[in-house]
């Protein structure tokens, strides 16, 4: 698990070119929405696409990527329970 | 700036009919206009609906009287039939007689045939043709070039789905504060791969009819379309004793600046630019009839759309609808192609269904027009919004103001 | 009417144009057939968060735009109104390219959304939080004047005070490589010096982002006074002579009225007729100057030419570097700006200082 959010960390940063963040910045618990990481909700979009084409995990609303990407901790729990490959 | 802008030509093809009258017959017949798409090879063809025009470039072609193999994009194409529409109606026979312009609004331009041969472009040079058409500019020009209009004021704006409303605006402006005699002003886009896979992955394309205004509302249907409308001075009209078909009274421009692609929730952006188009045309809210909205069945427009409404017309808002239903979203002519079916309202003192609707929102007691009703127009309001915070909104009027 | 002032200008360029201090004091010659900005640091400019999606023609006008506001000493404006032949290009070809590449799958949306001509007058109004009127016009060589005639036409009838104006298009290569196959861009490389004496086909493909405050109301930062602005999406060599005088007659001027003519010669052999024609007849007792060699060609190069002209006027002085004849202005008070591409989408543009 904790190499998955190793993964998960090391991901954002590049998909979502947060060039001055580094992976020891981001807690497992940080919001990554909002006043955490500051993400919005393009960002969002990004990180369907992610789940998709790396875990094989389809979202068909994006509405229900709020909860998942609430931070690190769930969306690795997510991750975990529902990937594909 | 006290000249008025009549209305005196108008052109239009779109997923509902290959002119001005077929567009009204399906309007007001419920003739929607949503299918499987048949034109466009992509992936996605099960998953979308969209509203496809039915004619094929080579029969756009056949009709415009241009041979096969000339490197014309579907999106020039789409123009040139309802220019010339356009142009007919208002008796044009030189185009150049007086000071003329052409604005017209597109979103990607030549894009249905860059994306075919980006690649192949590399490979051969049958196709080199078509790298000139991915400037948004090409189709304008070879509409120019088609209409046989030189040495004019010829431009393209470019504001993502409030394109050809702009083009009306400042069409209308430039009649207004005496730069043009007459403006042709409108809209194209065709369908692509470019537009479908980009509105995919913002997640508010609809797999099924799209529900403007309904509480279970899934997204938009993309539609591809071109319109035109003849804007003259009264001058002109005078010179040529034209018949008029309407009036622009009243326009606005204004932005949400909110979020890169989404509305404001309360609609600020729509709210304004209402306003202004009220301001310029001196009327009242209570003075509008009909609404055309914009009414896209997104989840996020609907309701930023709703609460502007309820926010300008407080509990007196007018009936209102959306066309989409019919069209699909047919993005830069989105405000072109309403144009037109708000001159036609006038006209025929009608207001058209907001097909689809079962549920209403939640979030507030708003109840589109659902059937065709007969009811006396004198002023019509149409608004437009587009990605980066764009809002506009035309007025249309049976007379001068 | 109201008058029409220029308040302020900022570049971003293949010169070191960035800083409003300067004027051309260095000259950065080039030996290519493309040439990109001189990047200024954009991170004196935008913050890591907001820069991390931005396409580089967002990341140049961000700059220009803040530039052209801090002159002018305002931190808002009444409306926005860009120029781009090509928007944020860059996104859009990776997009496509994406699409084919990936056969539809996987595409996330920050390129699409990039893609959307008037992306850049939208994140600037996001930025500042302006509400105004937005407008983005796409029309080749003549996106920027097209903008300065509606920013005109606002201010004189009082739809607004103050409107920020720019010009912008990014370099990108897939449109380099396809532009080049079909000859508009040169095979060959040419100096900048010897730019007009290429005689070769096509042109030197260049970049550059331009903003400007332009108001009804004079401030001290003032350059110029805009006059009058005219597009042509065809004319005939022999007609262009005949429009300049025609626009001049509007203006109750003559060609002795103007001091200084600013020429969009780009080396193409097939097109710089326009100007030699001019140059040789109409315009041979006029002062004359061109910049395509310092900015390369791209749709908005006419910002760069504004940027000039607005320059000269501020500073009463014709660099070296520009002057394309001999003859001597007695005065610099008013500048003429004509520029085409490929025998299209003709423009007039004159200034006066003020």
């Amino acid at each position: 698990m904790s190499e998955l959010k190793q993964e998960l960390k090391e991901k954002i940063i590049e998909q979502l070119n947060l060039e001055d963040v580094s992976v020891d910045e981001i807690a497992n618990d940080d919001p990554l929405f909002g006043e955490g990481l500051g993400l919005d909700s393009i960002d969002a979009l990004e990180l369907i696409v992610m789940l998709d084409k790396d875990y094989g995990i389809r979202l068909a609303d994006p509405k229900e990527g709020r909860k998942i990407f609430e931070s690190i901790d769930t969306m690795a729990a997510y991750i975990a329970a529902n990937r594909t490959n | 700036m006290c000249k008025g802008v009549a209305i005196t030509g108008m052109g239009a093809i779109s997923a509902i009919g290959n002119n001005v009258q077929e567009n009204y017959d399906a309007l007001v017949s419920g003739k929607i206009g949503i299918s499987r798409i048949s034109k466009v090879d992509t992936v996605h063809k099960n998953d979308i609906m969209v509203g496809e025009i039915e004619m094929t470039n080579d029969q756009l072609k056949q009709e415009l009287g241009i041979a096969k193999e000339t490197a014309v994009s579907r999106t020039a194409l789409l123009a040139m039939l309802a220019a010339d529409e356009a142009l007919k109606q208002a008796g044009i026979n030189d185009i150049n007689d007086c000071e003329t312009g052409l604005i017209s609004g597109t979103t990607v331009g030549g894009m249905d045939q860059s994306e075919k041969y980006y690649f192949e472009y590399l490979e051969s040079d049958e196709h080199w043709g078509h790298i000139n058409g991915l400037h948004a500019g090409d189709s304008t020009q070879k509409l120019a070039d088609h209409l046989g209009l030189t040495e004019s004021f010829v431009s393209t704006i470019s504001t993502a789905c409030s394109s050809a409303a702009n083009a009306i605006m400042l069409g209308a402006r430039m009649i207004k504060s005496g730069q043009l005699d007459r403006v042709v002003v409108g809209g194209t886009d065709s369908l692509c791969k470019f537009t479908i896979n980009g509105f995919k992955t913002l997640m508010i394309l609809s797999d099924t009819y799209n529900t403007p205004f309904d509480d279970e509302r899934k997204g938009l249907n993309l539609g591809e379309a071109a319109a035109y409308l003849v804007l003259e001075s009264d001058e002109i009209v005078k010179r040529d004793n034209k018949k008029v078909l309407g009036y622009v009274t009243g326009y606005g421009n204004a932005n949400d600046a909110f979020h890169q692609t989404a509305s404001s929730e309360n609609g600020d952006g729509a709210v304004l630019a209402m306003e202004k188009a009220l301001k310029v045309s001196g009327l009242n809210p209570s003075d509008i009839d009909y609404v055309n909205a914009h009414g896209t069945a997104t989840p996020n427009n609907d309701l930023s759309e709703g609460r502007a409404l309820l926010r300008m017309f407080g509990d007196q808002v007018p009936e209102f609808s959306s066309t989409k239903a019919f069209t699909g979203h047919t993005l830069a002519v989105a405000g072109g192609i309403e144009a037109v079916y708000s001159v036609l309202a006038l006209q025929n003192n009608v207001i058209y269904p907001n097909l689809n609707f079962k549920t209403p929102m939640k979030e507030f007691n708003l109840l589109p027009q659902t059937t065709v009703k007969q009811k006396e127009l004198r002023h019509v309001l149409s608004n437009s919004f587009g990605f980066g915070g764009n809002c506009s909104t035309l007025i249309f009027s049976k007379e001068a103001q | 009417m109201k008058p029409v002032y220029i308040n302020s200008i900022g570049s971003v360029s293949a010169q070191k144009t960035f800083d409003n201090k300067e004027f051309l004091n260095e000259i950065r010659d080039y030996n290519d057939t493309v040439i990109h900005v001189i990047d200024p640091n954009y991170k004196e400019y935008i913050p890591p968060a907001a820069a991390r999606r931005m396409a580089r023609g967002i990341k140049m006008s961000t700059v220009s735009s803040k530039n052209a506001l801090t002159e002018a000493g305002i931190e808002n404006v009444d409306a926005i109104i860009v120029g781009t032949g090509l928007g944020c290009i860059g996104d859009s070809e990776r997009f496509v390219s994406d699409i084919i590449k990936n056969d539809e799958q996987f595409l996330t949306p920050t390129r699409f959304i990039q893609s959307s001509h008037n992306t850049v007058a939208g994140q600037i109004a996001l930025g500042l939080g302006c509400k105004g009127h937005n407008f983005t016009f796409v029309h080749s060589a003549v996106s920027f004047e097209s903008s300065l005639i509606d920013a005109k036409m606002m201010l004189q009838n009082n739809e607004a005070d103050t409107v920020l104006v720019g010009g912008v298009d990014e370099l990108v290569e897939h449109h380099v490589t396809t532009h080049r196959l079909i000859g508009h861009i040169k095979k060959e490389p040419v100096t900048s010096k010897d730019l007009l004496q290429s005689k070769t086909e096509g042109m030197v493909m260049g970049e550059g982002s331009h903003f400007f405050v332009l108001s009804n109301k004079k401030s001290n930062s003032c350059y110029a006074q805009l006059l009058a602005v005219k597009t042509f999406n065809t004319l005939a060599k022999d007609q262009v002579q005949q429009k300049i005088i025609a626009l001049l007659e509007k203006q109750e001027m003559t060609i002795k009225d103007i001091d200084l003519v600013i020429l969009g010669n780009n080396g193409d052999v097939n097109y710089d007729d326009y100007y030699e024609q001019l140059s040789a007849s109409l315009l041979k007792n006029t002062s004359q100057a061109y910049y395509k060699h310092l900015s390369g060609e791209y749709d908005t190069a006419t910002g760069f030419a504004f940027w000039l002209a607005n320059k000269i006027l501020k500073t009463q002085n014709i660099p070296e570097s520009v002057q394309l004849n001999t003859v001597e202005p007695s005065k610099l008070q008013t500048i003429l700006v004509y520029n085409q591409y490929r025998g299209e989408n003709h423009s007039l543009t004159l200034i006066q200082k003020c």
